[in-house]
């Protein structure tokens, strides 16, 4: 996994609450592969019925290509586990996402995958986005800090693990599979506590 | 011992390892698999050079992509096509157990995990499919993952995860007749946001949820995902018990007993604190449906569609005007009486024989409007026979609905069964999203009876004056 240590650049204005896996990840898109996740991410907003870019999506601004940074709505990924969503989005060249809050599953599968969700407040977004057209903004994991292009800075919070996971770029399977032995314990007591959910009737 | 919650308990007895800050390694007792985003992980995993840790408490079955047309085969679809075979061989390879296309057990994973047996009550149901959270109707702790997870819990048999917080929704009084639980939550949504319980487990409690049908329990839980929640629960009791004995996987003898003693502990304790309490008047409830692209954008089924300008900031108001263009209707405007062009009665928030019984008493003897499409979907082959038994599948052919074989079909169309562009469909499903049921697709999320109201009105109706006890 790519790890994550700081980024900078443009920050993309998206303030739509509510973006849902579906718009982010077409199952149509999903299951034609290739570069068609990336191609057509945000389908219904990045282009028109017919088919061109929608030129008034900022995702398509000339000013924010190859921003690494999306300063989302509320509810930001909600809906659908398919974990295509933060590929497409990372397909992009986005590696942070700002948002007052996200889709729960969507905000897990960031960590496995090198993007890093910071959520911050209502206001503090809005005030994120006065200044997206400004200039480049960083940000920070080592520091937990977000710098606007005023040089104002605002700090964020991350779990300890989940950010250590993201600077070292390990996922979760490395880190748990060395706890092996805790798992077989585990397993060994529940099983005399509550066998039935081991020993299944059924096909035996 | 500090007073705890449902979840807290059935969370508590699955710690692996706490690892600090509120995260916990938590076992994962029951795996379910489907065939969209089982073999990219079960691919993932033996690209890693790894296998399932415990096939045994892995159970597979195809249902996203999957034809539900009568005599289907795996080919009739393009996704079916390549994902079912791939899980085939997958699971085989594995050592899972699998309930293929013709198997007498075949279903969706969310209707068949509970009418086998496999969820419950007190279990950790893991799935790549976010709404796992169904199996809460059983008093199961169940929440969706994506692929990296997915893959993990292939792997350990564990997943890493963030201590919710915890919401309770108590609704008092009991439901109406006439008004689902599908109702009950879709108004709870609307008032609340598809984000009103984002970072909360929610318990549902009260005298509603109480004299509720475990079917219906798995109704509510399924569409907690829609507010904004992975889980959401119902404490087990008798009722759910009642659901469980005697079902294929379901535990028996001795330790169906002693299973039996431990679920009778599974509730909130009297003083637990939850993080947020929401109180609803169940009897207030009435007919729900879906006005715009968010479960949230709903309203009285007799009622007018919302002024955009009354959402909570300039965001969602914008939001709101782009929902209403994108399915071609206006604010103040009526829903009764909008024609359409579609109804799917099906998916795993509503296709269990009760939502069955529930169409058919609004369909029999009746017949489909001129212009409708109409299926129902059975949710699992189970589901199907014994709906059969009833004579239900007659009611509905007899009124000219078609009657297909069990799968996800037109709530997500990723099995090539879509809404087309620009038409209506009135739909029982949990997600009324832009393009969610095929491109440019107008959804309208409601319950049972609504959904086959519109089907023999061939316009969005009430169907309280149609529904006829059995």
């Amino acid at each position: 996994m790519e790890r994550f240590t700081s980024v900078q650049g443009r920050a993309i204005p998206l303030p739509v609450p509510d973006i849902d896996t579906d718009v982010i990840t077409p199952i149509k898109r999903v299951m034609q592969g290739g570069d068609a996740l990336t191609r057509y991410a945000f389908e219904s907003l990045r282009y028109t019925p017919d088919g061109a870019l929608n030129p008034d999506c900022p995702l398509n601004q000339e000013v924010y290509r190859d921003a690494p940074i999306l300063l989302a709505g509320a509810n930001f990924a909600c809906g659908s586990s398919r974990e295509t969503a933060v590929w497409a989005v990372r397909g992009l060249g986005i590696r942070c996402i700002i948002a007052p809050s996200f889709g729960d599953i969507f905000f897990d599968s960031c960590f496995e995958n090198g993007l890093l969700p910071v959520a911050l407040p209502q206001i503090e977004l809005d005030a994120l986005a006065d200044e997206a057209a400004a200039g480049e903004f960083s940000v920070d994991l080592e520091r937990c800090e977000v710098t606007t292009p005023s040089g104002r800075t605002i700090a964020f919070a991350v779990h300890p693990l989940q950010r250590e996971a993201l600077l070292g770029g390990r996922d979760s399977i490395e880190l748990t599979l060395g706890r092996e032995p805790e798992i077989s314990e585990f397993q060994r007591r529940d099983r005399e506590l509550r066998p039935w959910v081991y020993e299944l009737a059924g096909d035996t | 011992m500090t007073a705890r919650t449902l979840v807290e308990k059935i969370w508590d007895e699955h710690v692996v390892a706490d690892l600090s800050g509120g995260l916990d390694l938590l076992h994962v007792d029951r795996h379910l698999v489907h065939d969209l985003s089982g073999p990219p992980s079960l691919g993932m995993l033996a690209a890693r050079g790894l296998a399932v840790r415990n096939p045994e408490l892995t159970f597979a079955m195809p249902d996203h992509t999957v034809s539900t047309a009568v005599g289907r085969t795996d080919a009739d679809t393009n996704a079916g096509r390549l994902l079912v075979p791939a899980l085939r061989e997958r699971t085989h390879a594995e050592g899972i157990r699998l309930f293929d296309l013709d198997d007498v057990e075949q279903g969706i994973v969310h209707v068949v995990g509970p009418e086998l047996g496999l969820t419950l009550p007190g279990v950790t149901v893991l799935c790549g499919d976010s709404h796992t959270c169904t199996h809460g109707g059983l008093g199961a702790l169940g929440w969706g993952i994506g692929s990296s997870d997915l893959t993990h819990v292939l792997a350990t048999q564990t997943i890493v995860q963030r201590r919710p917080k915890q919401m309770r929704v108590t609704c008092s009084g009991s439901l109406a007749a006439g008004v689902e639980p599908k109702d009950l939550v879709l108004q709870l949504i609307g008032e609340h946001g598809a984000d009103g319980a984002s970072g909360f487990a929610v318990e549902y409690a009260g005298s509603a949820i109480a004299s509720m049908p475990v079917e219906g329990r798995m109704t509510l839980c399924n569409l907690t995902m829609e507010f904004g929640a992975k889980i959401g629960i119902v404490a087990p009791d008798e009722a759910t018990f009642d659901y469980v004995a005697g079902r294929r996987y379901a535990p028996t003898g001795a330790h169906w007993d002693q299973a039996l003693a431990a679920w009778r502990e599974l509730s909130s304790d009297e003083d637990a604190a939850f993080d947020r309490e929401i109180e609803i008047d169940a009897s207030a409830v009435s007919p729900q449906i879906t006005w715009g692209t968010s479960p949230a954008h709903t309203m009285a089924l007799d009622g007018k569609i919302p002024d955009p300008g009354q959402a909570r900031d300039p965001a969602a108001r914008l939001a709101r005007s782009k929902a209403l263009e994108y399915m071609g209707l206006s604010a103040g405007e009526q829903l009764l009486g909008l024609p359409v062009q579609h109804v799917f009665l099906g998916s795993c928030a509503n296709s269990r024989l009760s939502d069955l019984q529930r169409a058919a008493q609004v369909v029999r003897g009746r017949h489909v409007a001129q212009g409708v499409r109409a299926w129902v979907v059975p949710g699992s082959q189970s589901v199907r026979r014994e709906a059969e038994a009833l004579g239900l599948d007659r009611i509905f052919t007899a009124a000219g609905f078609e009657w297909r074989e069990p799968g996800c079909s037109m709530c997500l169309a990723v099995n090539d069964e879509v809404v087309p562009a620009g038409e209506r469909c009135v739909s029982t499903s949990n997600r009324n999203f832009v393009g969610r049921q095929g491109p440019g697709a107008r959804t309208h999320l409601a319950g049972v009876a609504t959904a086959a109201a519109a089907a023999i009105e061939g316009h969005i109706a009430d169907p309280r004056p149609l529904a006829r006890v059995a």
